[in-house]
Formats: C-alpha cells, sequence, structure tokens
C-alpha cells in the first residue's frame, strides 16, 4: 500500500530527522563562534603606524593615476619639519656666521696679507679672459643662487616682518625664479671650470709641504711654500666648488624636476642634501670670497684684470712663474723693480 | 567655536570614491588635482581597508611650520587655509605633510610646480567669502553658507563624516561600540596627537 510504504518511510526518517534537528540545535553555538567578525582581521590605523620603520609610509591602493596618491599617511613628513624648522637654521647660521666671525678674527690678528716684496710694477698674465668668463660666471650664478636660497630658509623669519608678507612673497617669487634658471649656467660654468682647471689641481708632494706650513697664513712677514700654478689651497677650493658643485647640481636637479625621484621620501631625501650642502658651500665660498679679496693684497687682481704683479706670483706661486718665464710668457726677474724672490 | 576636523570610519568606507568626484566637481578642481582621493589599504586581502583622505586640517599643521612665505593660516574652526597669492609652489608642504594634501599644477617650466592647492574644508581662501575670485582659487565656501563639506555630506555609507570634532568623534565611538569593532580614527593620531579610539 502506498500509504502504509509512506508510513514506514516516515517512520524510518523519523529518528534520522530527529538526529539532524539535535545536530542542528546543538551546532548553533558552534556557528556564533565562527560567526563573521570583520574586526578579526581588518587593518588597524594603530598596528599599521606602530609597525613603520623610520621613513615608511601607510600606502594603499587608489584607482585615480597619480601613484604618489597612494601613499595614505608618511609620519617621516614631521622629521623633515624638524630638519627644516629646527635643525637647518643651526647648520646654516653655524656655519655661516660661523666662518664669518672666523675671517673677521684673521683679519684683526693676520692683517690683510701683504705683498712682502712691494708692487714690482711688472705683470704677468694669470687667467686669460675665457678663464675669467667662466670663473665670473660660476660666481654671479652662485650668489644669486646663495641669496635666493637662503631667503627660502631664513626669509621667513629675518625679512618678511621688515617688508610684510605680500611684497615678501613677490620677491621670493622672483627669487624661486631665478634660483631655477641661474642654476643652468651655474652648472655649464661648473662644467667648464672642472675641464680648465683640472690638470693644474691634481693633488701632489708640495701641497703636504703647504699644508704643513699652514700655506703661509699665519707666518706674518715671512715664508711662502713654493706653489705651482694652485697651491694647497687653492686647489681645496678648486675641489670644494666641483664636488659641492655637483651634489647642488644632482640634488637640485631632482628638485627642479620633482617628478623624477617619483616619490615624498626620495625628495625629502634631496631637499636635506641640497640644503645641507649649500650651508658649508657657502661658508667655503666667503672664505674664498675674503682671500680673494680684502684678505690679501693684489689677489683680486688675478680674476679682475687677470695681470698679477710679478713679486705678488713669486711669494705664491714660486714654481709657476719660473715654468711660464721659461716659456716666455712672464717677465723676468733682473727687468723686475724690487729685490729678491725669497 | 567648534573645532572641525574630517573622520573616515574605514569600516563603512565602499570605495566608491563619490566623495572624490563630489569634490572635484564642487570645487572644478583643475585636472590632475585631487584634493581628496580614497586609499585602499590591503587591496584584495583579507581585513581590506579603504580610507578617504584629504587635507586632515592638523593642529599645529606641517605645512605652515615649513612654507617659507608663511601662507598658511588656521580660521577659528581649526580650518587650515593658505594664500594663493603668496604661495611660490616650492613644494615645502607638500614635503612635510603626513597626509599628501598638497597638490600642484605643473604649470611652470619644466614641468615645475604652480601655486599649491588643495583641501579648504569648503571653506575657500581669504578673500571675501564665496566671491568669484575665492571661487577661481579656492572653489567654494559652503562653511560661509552654513553647510558642511561636500564630500562627508554626501557620502553615502556616512562613513566619512565632518563637522565638531568631539561630536563625530563621539559619533565613532559609539559606532564601535554597538558593532565591536572599528580599524581607528585614520590620520588622528598624527593630525591631531588624539588617542584614536578616545
Amino acid at each position: 500500500m502506498p500509504g502504509s510504504l509512506s508510513n514506514l518511510k516516515f517512520a524510518v526518517f523519523k529518528p534520522l530527522l530527529a538526529a539532524l534537528a539535535l545536530l542542528f540545535v546543538f551546532a548553533q553555538p558552534a556557528a556564533a563562534q565562527i560567526s563573521f567578525k570583520p574586526t578579526a582581521e581588518a587593518v588597524q590605523e594603530d598596528k599599521l603606524l606602530n609597525a613603520l620603520k623610520e621613513g615608511d609610509k601607510i600606502t594603499g591602493r587608489v584607482s585615480i593615476p597619480d601613484g604618489n596618491a597612494a601613499n595614505l599617511i608618511q609620519p617621516a613628513g614631521r622629521d623633515w619639519r624638524d630638519f627644516q624648522r629646527s635643525k637647518l637654521p643651526w647648520i646654516g647660521g653655524i656655519a655661516i656666521l660661523g666662518m664669518l666671525a672666523v675671517l673677521a678674527i684673521f683679519l684683526m690678528v693676520r692683517g690683510r696679507i701683504r705683498v712682502e716684496n712691494g708692487f714690482s710694477g711688472k705683470t704677468m698674465l694669470r687667467f686669460a679672459s675665457f678663464e675669467r668668463f667662466t670663473h665670473w660666471l660660476t660666481a654671479s650664478c652662485f650668489i644669486v643662487l646663495a641669496l635666493s636660497g637662503l631667503n627660502v630658509s631664513f626669509g621667513r623669519t629675518l625679512i618678511l616682518p621688515l617688508f610684510g608678507a605680500d611684497a615678501f612673497a613677490a620677491m621670493s617669487a622672483w627669487a624661486k625664479l631665478a634660483h631655477n634658471y641661474l642654476a643652468f649656467p651655474f652648472m655649464l660654468g661648473l662644467a667648464i671650470m672642472f675641464l680648465i682647471w683640472i690638470k693644474d689641481n691634481i693633488p701632489g708632494k708640495l701641497d703636504i709641504e703647504w699644508i704643513k706650513q699652514g700655506g703661509g697664513l699665519f707666518s706674518k712677514g715671512g715664508h711662502h711654500t713654493p706653489a705651482k700654478r694652485f697651491n694647497a689651497g687653492q686647489k681645496g677650493i678648486f675641489w670644494i666648488v666641483i664636488i659641492g658643485g655637483v651634489l647642488m647640481s644632482v640634488s637640485g636637479w631632482f628638485l627642479l624636476f620633482p617628478y623624477l625621484p617619483g616619490n615624498v621620501t626620495a625628495l625629502q631625501f634631496w631637499t636635506v642634501i641640497h640644503a645641507v650642502i649649500a650651508m658649508l658651500f657657502i661658508a667655503a665660498m666667503l672664505a674664498h670670497i675674503y682671500i680673494g679679496s680684502i684678505g690679501m693684497e693684489g689677489a683680486f687682481d688675478a680674476m679682475g684684470t687677470g695681470e698679477v704683479d710679478l713679486n705678488w706670483a713669486k711669494e705664491h706661486h714660486a714654481i709657476w712663474v719660473k715654468e711660464q718665464q721659461a716659456k716666455g710668457e712672464a717677465p723676468s726677474d733682473s727687468t723686475a723693480r724690487a729685490v729678491p724672490a725669497e | 567655536m567648534a573645532r572641525v576636523k574630517f573622520l573616515c570610519d574605514a569600516d563603512r568606507c565602499i570605495e566608491c570614491n563619490a566623495c572624490v568626484t563630489a569634490c572635484k566637481n564642487e570645487h572644478e578642481v583643475p585636472w590632475g588635482i585631487n584634493r581628496r582621493r580614497v586609499v585602499t589599504i590591503n587591496d584584495g586581502k583579507p581585513g581590506e581597508r579603504s580610507v578617504s583622505m584629504a587635507c586632515m586640517h592638523c593642529t599645529d599643521a606641517p605645512c605652515a611650520a615649513v612654507c617659507p612665505v608663511s601662507c598658511f593660516y588656521t580660521t577659528a574652526d581649526g580650518v587650515v587655509l593658505h594664500s594663493k597669492d603668496l604661495c611660490i609652489g616650492c613644494g615645502y608642504c607638500f614635503y612635510a605633510c603626513p597626509f599628501g594634501a598638497p597638490q600642484y599644477p605643473k604649470v611652470g617650466n619644466f614641468g615645475s610646480r604652480g601655486k599649491m592647492d588643495k583641501c579648504t574644508y569648503c571653506a575657500g581662501g581669504p578673500e571675501a567669502d564665496s566671491t568669484p575670485a575665492e571661487y577661481a582659487k579656492y572653489g567654494a565656501n559652503r562653511l560661509a553658507e552654513g553647510k558642511l563639506p561636500i564630500c562627508a555630506e554626501m557620502c553615502s555609507t556616512k562613513s566619512l563624516l565632518a563637522g565638531d570634532g568631539a561630536i563625530i568623534a563621539e559619533i565613532y565611538k559609539e559606532r564601535v561600540m554597538k558593532r565591536g569593532y572599528g580599524s581607528g580614527m585614520w590620520g588622528w593620531k598624527t593630525a591631531y596627537s588624539d588617542s584614536p579610539t578616545g
């Protein structure tokens, strides 16, 4: 009978159903334990921040084309701020004001370095016109770059209160333009200087002697170490300019084309390099300007007219003078008015 | 006055990017500039979360601290604004900002930066409120009209909250209590030094 068959079926399945129902009931607490808990695996800002290493950032994915926008939080910005506002003013202040103080003390103690034997009246060519052009091209760019750069670091504190926000911002905008554009002739000058003067700036044995004797800087009325075309001090300036200039150019290049380094961490790094080297560079150039102008009698002529006095040359570059005399490019000693060299 | 803030409840953000689009539309933000963006952390992995981020209008804002021409100012509501007349486009605020908020149009030579643009909390700039001059530089000034930022106002899941910092923090705290989880008040520790769940 169909009915009894179904009854039989039910009788058979009844315990099974009951068992299933029971299973369901007992399974409930277990199901609750493994229920959806979005918090278990969700990224936590706290954990991400704590896991960050120095200079790291919390980065994800963005659907806009600008990949840099994928940086959600970069705490390193605060370190950069600290560098800009707390450390850099000290680095720059000590380097620049410190150098000015040293030079002032040096001028007071040592006085102007004179040509010991007086001017001879005879001159010889020290820097040809192309060399002088290159020097002044680089130097004039450097001065504008230095002043406009210092304006970025110190202008807000020192100049803004004097001129007011509008005038200062307008001036700073022009300074920024000048800084961006004059970077190129500066780099050109740097490259030419390297090519025309490298052969005279290779360090040699004479330089050790020169350094040992302090370059005659502290021996008043005295003895000068014989030097070739450039003495160790001048070679030092050459290499400071070349190495400092290359560092400034490379770092500046990245800042000028902010899309080159690609991310904010690299840009922060290059600004720090650019700023620190700049402060040291400016300090070194202050010493260079000092000794080439008020610090030493007869020195400015080398880059001014290009013609230096024979006695000045003999006192500072004895070997070079002899070489030039041998080549017939300098007046001989006998025609010189004043007394024997050294 | 209230100290206004943004708060993104990442557990509610569905990465629809409506806040981004609304912002661009409201202020007619130039091509290539995004004042707000949605960043997805752990994309495609378990625990993925999306966070809508813009200028957080920090307390003691790093951008203002490093600006060489001092073009930033903080309003009475705690909104960090800047003057595009003073800005020289040097990029310093971008280096210092923990949230990548400052943006620059590539108008200068060699692709260098134009004047900085960032989220204004829909509060315009130093020009007179709701003037065409203000709109052209900074976009709409909704705050002057008594409205909150458009991004938060039209967030479909109410993930992005804007308003009095104390109130939106309270709303978030209630949500976390009720649902039992929360991935934190993104950026608050960095921007306001506040405790994330506090």
